[in-house]
């Protein structure tokens, strides 16, 4: 179970949002199950074809994730996730 | 009457009502966020919006009862689809939506970036990609479809035939205009008479821009268009089309076009310097009217600013109901007329830029 945390941006659209403990052997399969605790969350971090969004980051024990086409970094028991919006302008 | 005027910004979703002949201000919905279409379904009522988030994609949601409360649905997706390269497709933006008959309860057209026209039967709850489209042999085997100021074409007008809902046509930046009769089963290039002074060939059957698409209610064989290369015009139904633009050239460049519910003649456009300058002519904002099918146009500009203007009208900016008029800008400034054009009056000002205009 990874600790995943989110930016404060997305609870604008899921209130209830919160720290939680997520099961997930990956990236994906940790976003994948963060999805059926708020469903409709999924199409807010990745695109259409998996890819995550371009402005999304996700931090991995504190390193961005390498994989953003698949999303197939692989998560350890206890790592932290943490799930930001990147910087833009506008 | 419609009392209800429905600016979509970069910023939000602003609300005016009309009280008393006096335009103000409701409520602003979705703040701070980039609204990229307004669509009001008459059928219904049904308030529709697109959001185009920077950092969480494109979002569409809806309203039941005039924006107290609104409800998200799943957006158009384009998974397992790809470009012809195999790289997969995405959606970039929802750019136009139309209901699709009033015989066809809750069925929906939605046109997007990057170029897919997509179809839902149970009032946006499901969407399906119009795959007879986005695999037609102009866009698949002979790469005619290409992006305008974007990466990837987009479908920006959607024009249903009251007349037999079957009848769909939709328009491309850039591709062009597309026909089909059947409901969406086939699709057919609607192009000649229009130039792509762009293209080695202008005359080629398919690779030109229509900036804006619309039909006479009443009698639907007239349709307009505003292109990149000129004001178009067809009175049988997209067989041919006639270069209306002004005499001396202009008006002829410009994003914005209304035309009128019951006269297939009158229709009205902002003009823009050009595709190099996006500006008003003589930096002066105007509106041009015909009333003859495009022989003669004349201007308008009592009310509106006329120096050092650099606003820019977009093309779904620009909406009329019956003897009302709006418009918004790329600054920020909505006016309104409420004598079918001939004088205007500033409704607000410093507002973001306006994307996207409805009345209700």
């Amino acid at each position: 179970m990874a600790n995943v945390k989110f930016t404060s941006a997305l609870k604008r659209f899921f209130p209830t949002l919160a720290e939680t403990e997520i099961a997930g052997d990956t990236v994906k399969e940790t976003l994948c199950n963060i999805e059926k605790t708020y469903p409709g969350i999924l199409n807010y971090l990745i695109e259409d074809n998996g890819r995550l969004r371009k402005h999304v980051n996700i931090f991995l024990k504190g390193e961005l994730i390498k994989d953003r086409e698949t999303l197939n970094d692989a998560v350890n028991s206890r790592d932290e996730l943490l799930i930001f919006q990147a910087l833009s302008g506008g | 009457m419609q009392t209800k005027l429905l600016v979509g910004t970069s910023k939000g979703l602003v609300i005016f009502s009309n009280i008393n002949d006096a335009w103000k201000i409701d409520s602003i919905e979705f703040v701070g966020l980039p609204v990229s279409l307004v669509y009001v379904d008459d059928r219904a009522n049904t308030w529709w919006i697109a959001l185009s988030h920077r950092h969480w994609g494109e979002k569409l949601h809806y309203s039941e009862n005039e924006g107290r409360n609104w409800q998200e649905v799943v957006a158009p997706s384009y998974s397992n689809y790809s470009f012809k390269s195999d790289k997969p497709a995405s959606l970039k933006k929802i750019w136009s939506m139309q209901h699709a008959g009033i015989n066809r309860s809750g069925a929906l057209w939605v046109g997007t970036e990057p170029g897919g026209l997509f179809y839902s039967d149970d009032n946006g709850k499901n969407f399906h990609l119009i795959e007879s489209l986005w695999n037609h042999p102009s866009r698949l085997d002979s790469n005619q479809w290409f992006g305008a100021g974007k990466d990837s074409p987009f479908i920006h007008s959607i024009v249903l035939d009251p007349r037999d809902s079957n009848h769909v046509y939709v328009g491309v930046s850039c591709a062009g205009v597309f026909e089909t009769v059947d409901g969406g089963k086939n699709w057919h290039a609607k192009n000649n008479g229009l130039v792509a002074a762009y293209l080695p060939n202008p005359k080629a059957e398919v690779g030109h821009d229509p900036h804006r698409i619309l039909v006479c209610p009443t009698q639907p064989d007239t349709i307009w268009q505003q292109n990149h290369c000129g004001i178009f015009r067809t009175t049988n139904g997209g067989d041919v089309w006639e270069n209306v633009s002004g005499k001396g050239g202009f008006p002829k460049y410009g994003f914005a076009l209304v035309i009128d519910e019951n006269d297939p003649n009158a229709a009205w456009v902002i003009p823009a310097q050009s595709d190099e300058q996006r500006i008003p002519v003589d930096l002066r904002l105007a509106v041009c009217k015909t009333t003859d099918g495009g022989e003669n146009w004349s201007f308008t500009s009592q009310g509106l600013p006329q120096a050092n203007t650099f606003d820019l009208v977009l093309r779904h900016s620009f909406v009329k109901t019956e003897n009302t008029l709006a418009f918004g800008t790329n600054n920020g400034n909505l006016y309104l007329s409420d004598d079918n054009g001939n004088t205007w009056k500033t409704i607000s000002q410093n507002l973001a830029m306006v994307n996207y205009l409805a009345f209700s």
